[in-house]
C-alpha cells in the first residue's frame, strides 16, 4: 500500500491536487467499504422485513432479551475501549494503544462466543436455517444468515485487531491505519443497532 | 502527522510473472480486462450464433454443437433445454463479462489514473485481485458447461423459483444454477474491489491542477460508474448467496410454499419469487447504466476529440451523467410490470422512469448541438462513436413505450422488449468499446490499427447491427414471445422468414467483428508506430509515450494549467493546447 503513502506525502508538499475530504486514501478506501457493506446489510434486512410482512405464520419465539441486551452492552463497550486505543495512538502512546486495542478484540471474541451460545440454544430447540417448531421455516433462515453474516463481521475485525495491534506495537502500522480499523469496528456496531431491533426486539413474544 | 517515511518507490516490476500476470501496474490490469473481455465477447457470439440458426432453422443440425453439450444437441439439433442454457449464458456472459468489463474495468483501468495523472492506483494489489477474482468468476461461469447436466437455463436474471428450486426444474438447474449464482458472487466482490480502487483514484490521486472539473468526460464517467457500481454489486453479492442457500442448506427465500414441479410437490414452505426479483432488479437496473455511462464517457471524450471543439457544456453533460446514475436506482420496478407486482406500484415505478429520459436527452442533445456546424474528422474511432450515438436515440425511443404499464404489459414477454435491449445497452456499448479501443489502441499498444479495416467494421457491424435488430421490434409488436426456441403456433409461422432474415444479419454482423479481432491482432504486432499523440488531442494520457512507462509518466511531474479540451484555439502546436502545456489560452475554454 506504499502508493497510498506516496498519494500522502504528495498531497502535502502541494504536488497533487487536494483530496476533497481531506483524509487519507486508507480512510476514504474504508468509508467506500462501509457505504458498500451497508448496501449489504440493507438489503439483508430489507429482504428480511419483505418476506416477514409476506408471510403469514411468522413465529415470535423470544422471550428474554437479557441475552441480547448483554451482547450489546458488550459490543457497544468495545467500540468505547476501540475509541480509547485510538486516542491512545494519536497521542502517541504506543503501550497503552495496544492494550485497549487487544481488550477490543478480547470483547469482539466474548460477543462471538456469547453468540454461538445463543445459536447452540436455538439449534438445540430445534431451529435449524430450515425449519423450526413455532412457524415459518424462514425465521430461522432469516436469523441465522443475518445474525451469521454479522457474526462473520465480527470475527473478521477481530482478527483485524489482532493482527493490526501487533504490528502497530512492532511499528509497521501508525495511529492512522488504528483509526481505519476504527471505523470498521464502529460500523459493525452500529450495523447490530440495525439488527437488534428488527430480528430480536420484532420477534420477542408478547 | 501523516507518516510518510515510509514512501518508496518500487522500481519497475523484473519478471516475467510479475509484469504479465500477477500485475499489480493498472496498465496491464486494463489490458488482462481488456483481453477477458474479448474472449468473453467472441464466445457469447458463438452462442448468439447458434441460438440464430436455431431459430431460423429449427430442425437443422449445427455442427460443432456436440462439443458444448454431450445431451443438449444429439446430431447437432439442439434440444428445446439447451436452447434455453444457451440463451442464459449468452446473456450472462455479455452483460457481465463483456459490457461491464470492457468500457468500465478494461479502459477504466487503464485510462483513468493517467487522466488524472497518477502513477498507479492507490490500491494497486486490491486492483489485482479485482481482475483475478473476475477471472475466477469467468471460468466458474463457463465450467458450468462441462459440470454436471450443463449450464442453468434461468436466464441471466436468474428468476426464482426456477432458479432456486434444483436440478428437479431441468438439466443445468442444480449444479449449473449453483455455478452461476457463485459466478456472479466473485463477479460482484471483484467489481466492489475496483470501484474501490476508481474511487479513490479520481478524488484522491489527481496530480496538481486537475480540479475535479478538469478531469475529461470519460474520467469523470468512470468515477460515475464506480460510485453505481460500489453499491448496486454490493446488493447482488447477497442475493447470489441467498441464492446458493436455497440449494445447498434448504432455505426457501424464494421458494414460495406448495410449489409443484415436474408433478412434484416441494418440501419448501414461505419464500417469496418477489423478493428475488426486487433485489436482483435493484442491481439489474444500475448495471445497466455501468454498462452505458462509461461508454456515454468513452464517446464525449473521442467526439470532443475529433470535433475539434468542446462540447456545448461539459457541466450539464457531468450533471446529467450523475442525474442517469441516481435515477438509475428508482427506476428498476419498471422491469417487473408484469411480475405480479402491486400495479399502483408499477405507475410508482414508471414515472421516474420517465424523467430517467430527460438527463438521457440532454445529453444526446449536447452531443447534436456540439456536432452541428462542427468539422468532424472522420476515422474508425468517430465513426463508431456516432454509431453509438445512433443506436443509443433508435434503442432509446422504445424505451418510451416500455416504460409506460399499460403498454408495457402487451410487449414485455416479447422481442420488443428483446431489440430494445440490445440496441440501446448491447450495440450502443459495443460501439462505445469500440469506439475506444480504435481511439486509445495506439496509446496502449504503441501501435495505430488499419484505418481502412476499421472502417469497413464500422460500417458492416452499423448496417449489420441495424438489420438484426430493428426487425425484432416488428416481432414484437406481432406478439412474438420471446424465450422461445421455436415458433409452431399458427400466428407465429408467418414471422419465421422474418427470424430467417435476423439470423443472416447476425452471422453477417458477426462476420464483421472477425474483421475486427484480425485487425486487433494483425495491428498488434504488425501494425505502423504510433506517435505520442497521434489525434492531436489534449488529456493526460496523450502527453507520454505509446505505451505509457511502467510508472506512466516516467517519473515526470505533471502539472495541469487547462481544461481538458481547449481545442479550435490558437495554440503552438496547432488549434489545440494540451493539459500540461503552461501556455496562455487565448480563447476562454467551456469550464472556467
Amino acid at each position: 500500500m506504499s502508493q497510498a503513502n506516496i498519494a500522502l506525502g504528495a498531497h502535502q508538499s502541494g504536488a497533487m491536487e487536494p483530496s476533497p475530504f481531506s483524509i487519507p486514501s486508507k480512510k476514504l478506501a474504508m468509508w467506500l467499504f462501509i457505504i458498500s457493506d451497508a448496501m449489504t446489510f440493507a438489503a439483508c434486512l430489507v429482504a428480511y422485513g419483505f418476506l416477514r410482512n409476506s408471510t403469514p405464520n411468522w413465529p415470535t419465539p423470544f422471550h428474554s432479551i437479557t441475552n441480547v441486551a448483554i451482547m450489546t452492552f458488550i459490543l457497544v463497550t468495545s467500540s468505547l475501549t476501540m475509541l480509547i486505543g485510538m486516542r491512545a495512538a494519536r497521542a502517541g502512546d504506543k503501550g497503552k494503544a495496544f492494550r485497549w486495542i487487544l481488550m477490543t478484540a478480547a470483547l469482539g471474541i466474548l460477543f462471538g462466543l456469547l453468540h454461538l451460545r445463543e445459536w447452540s440454544q436455538l439449534i438445540e430447540e430445534g431451529m435449524t436455517i430450515f425449519k423450526n417448531p413455532w412457524g415459518t421455516g424462514l425465521f430461522g433462515s432469516a436469523f441465522y444468515s443475518i445474525t451469521g453474516l454479522h457474526l462473520f463481521h465480527v470475527t473478521c475485525g477481530v482478527i483485524a485487531l489482532i493482527v493490526v495491534g501487533f504490528r502497530y506495537q512492532g511499528g509497521r502500522y501508525n495511529a492512522d491505519d488504528i483509526e481505519v480499523l476504527g471505523l470498521y469496528w464502529h460500523f459493525v456496531d452500529l450495523v447490530w443497532m440495525f439488527v437488534v431491533p428488527f430480528i430480536y426486539l420484532l420477534n420477542l413474544s408478547h | 502527522m501523516h507518516d510518510v517515511s515510509h514512501a518508496t518507490h518500487h522500481g519497475p516490476p523484473t519478471t516475467f510473472i510479475r509484469k504479465h500476470i500477477f500485475s499489480t501496474d493498472h496498465k496491464v490490469i486494463g489490458k488482462q480486462y481488456y483481453a477477458l473481455a474479448l474472449v468473453a465477447a467472441f464466445f457469447g457470439m458463438m452462442l448468439s450464433w447458434i441460438m440464430r440458426i436455431h431459430l431460423g432453422w429449427t430442425n437443422a443440425a449445427i455442427p460443432g454443437t456436440q462439443l458444448l453439450s454431450s445431451t443438449g444437441a444429439p446430431g447437432g439439433v439442439i434440444t428445446p433445454e439447451f436452447y434455453l442454457q444457451l440463451m442464459t449464458m449468452h446473456g450472462t456472459i455479455m452483460v457481465f463479462f463483456v459490457l461491464t468489463t470492457a468500457p468500465f474495468a478494461a479502459f477504466g483501468n487503464f485510462f483513468l489514473p493517467i487522466q488524472v495523472g497518477a502513477e498507479d492506483m492507490p490500491f494497486p494489489r486490491f486492483n489485482m485481485m479485482s481482475f483475478w477474482v473476475t477471472f475466477m468468476a469467468f471460468l466458474v461461469l463457463v465450467a458450468s458447461f462441462i459440470v454436471g447436466d450443463g449450464p442453468t437455463l434461468g436466464g441471466w436474471t436468474q428468476y426464482a423459483p426456477l432458479s432456486a428450486v434444483g436440478s428437479a426444474s431441468g438439466p443445468g438447474q442444480g449444479t449449473g444454477a449453483v455455478l452461476w449464482a457463485a459466478s456472479i458472487g466473485l463477479f460482484c466482490i471483484g467489481q466492489l474491489l475496483g470501484a474501490l480502487n476508481f474511487i479513490s483514484t479520481t478524488l484522491d490521486m489527481r496530480t496538481k491542477g486537475m480540479s475535479l472539473m478538469r478531469l475529461p468526460l470519460s474520467a469523470w464517467a468512470w468515477f460515475i460508474t464506480s460510485c453505481i457500481g460500489l453499491t448496486a454489486f454490493a446488493v447482488l453479492l447477497p442475493a447470489c448467496i441467498l441464492l446458493i442457500l436455497d440449494h445447498v442448506a434448504g432455505t426457501s427465500f424464494f421458494i414460495p410454499s406448495g410449489l409443484v414441479i415436474n408433478d412434484k410437490l416441494l418440501p419448501h414452505s414461505g419464500g417469496s419469487t418477489l423478493l428475488w426479483q426486487h433485489l436482483f432488479w435493484f442491481f439489474g437496473h444500475p448495471e445497466v447504466y455501468i454498462a452505458i455511462v462509461p461508454a456515454m464517457g468513452v464517446v464525449s471524450h473521442i467526439l470532443v476529440t475529433n470535433m475539434r471543439k468542446p462540447m456545448l457544456s461539459h457541466r450539464v453533460l457531468i450533471y446529467c451523467m450523475m442525474g442517469i446514475g441516481f435515477l438509475s436506482y428508482v427506476v428498476y420496478g419498471h422491469h417487473m410490470f408484469v411480475s405480479g407486482m402491486n400495479p399502483f406500484s408499477a405507475l410508482v415505478f414508471s414515472f421516474p422512469t420517465l424523467v430517467i429520459t430527460i438527463p438521457a436527452t440532454i445529453i444526446v442533445l449536447i452531443w447534436l448541438g456540439s456536432l452541428y456546424g462542427s468539422r468532424l474528422r472522420i476515422n474508425s474511432a468517430s465513426l463508431f462513436a456516432l454509431g453509438f450515438i445512433s443506436m443509443f436515440i433508435s434503442g432509446g425511443v422504445s424505451g418510451f413505450f416500455l416504460a409506460q404499464p399499460s403498454l408495457d404489459i402487451l410487449l414485455h414477454a416479447t422481442y420488443f422488449v428483446v431489440g430494445h435491449f440490445h440496441m440501446v445497452m448491447g450495440v450502443a456499448a459495443m460501439f462505445g468499446i469500440f469506439a475506444g479501443t480504435y481511439f486509445w489502441f495506439p496509446k496502449m499498444t504503441g501501435r495505430m490499427m488499419n484505418e481502412t479495416l476499421g472502417r469497413v467494421h464500422f460500417w458492416m457491424s452499423f448496417v449489420g447491427a441495424y438489420a438484426l435488430f430493428m426487425p425484432f421490434h416488428y416481432l414484437g409488436l406481432a406478439a412474438n414471445i420471446r424465450r422461445y426456441q421455436a415458433f409452431v403456433d399458427d400466428y407465429l409461422q408467418p414471422l419465421i422468414p422474418v427470424h430467417k432474415f435476423i439470423t443472416v444479419a447476425a452471422l453477417f454482423t458477426g462476420f464483421a467483428q472477425l474483421i475486427f479481432l484480425y485487425n486487433l491482432i494483425h495491428s498488434r504486432f504488425w501494425g505502423a508506430k504510433a506517435t505520442e499523440n497521434p489525434w492531436e488531442a489534449t488529456s493526460l494520457e496523450w502527453s507520454t509515450d505509446s505505451p505509457p512507462s511502467w510508472n506512466n509518466f516516467n517519473g515526470k511531474h505533471i502539472v495541469v494549467y487547462h481544461d481538458p479540451y481547449q481545442y479550435g484555439v490558437q495554440g503552438s502546436m496547432g488549434d489545440y493546447v494540451m493539459q500540461t502545456s503552461p501556455e496562455q489560452v487565448a480563447t476562454p475554454g467551456d469550464e472556467k
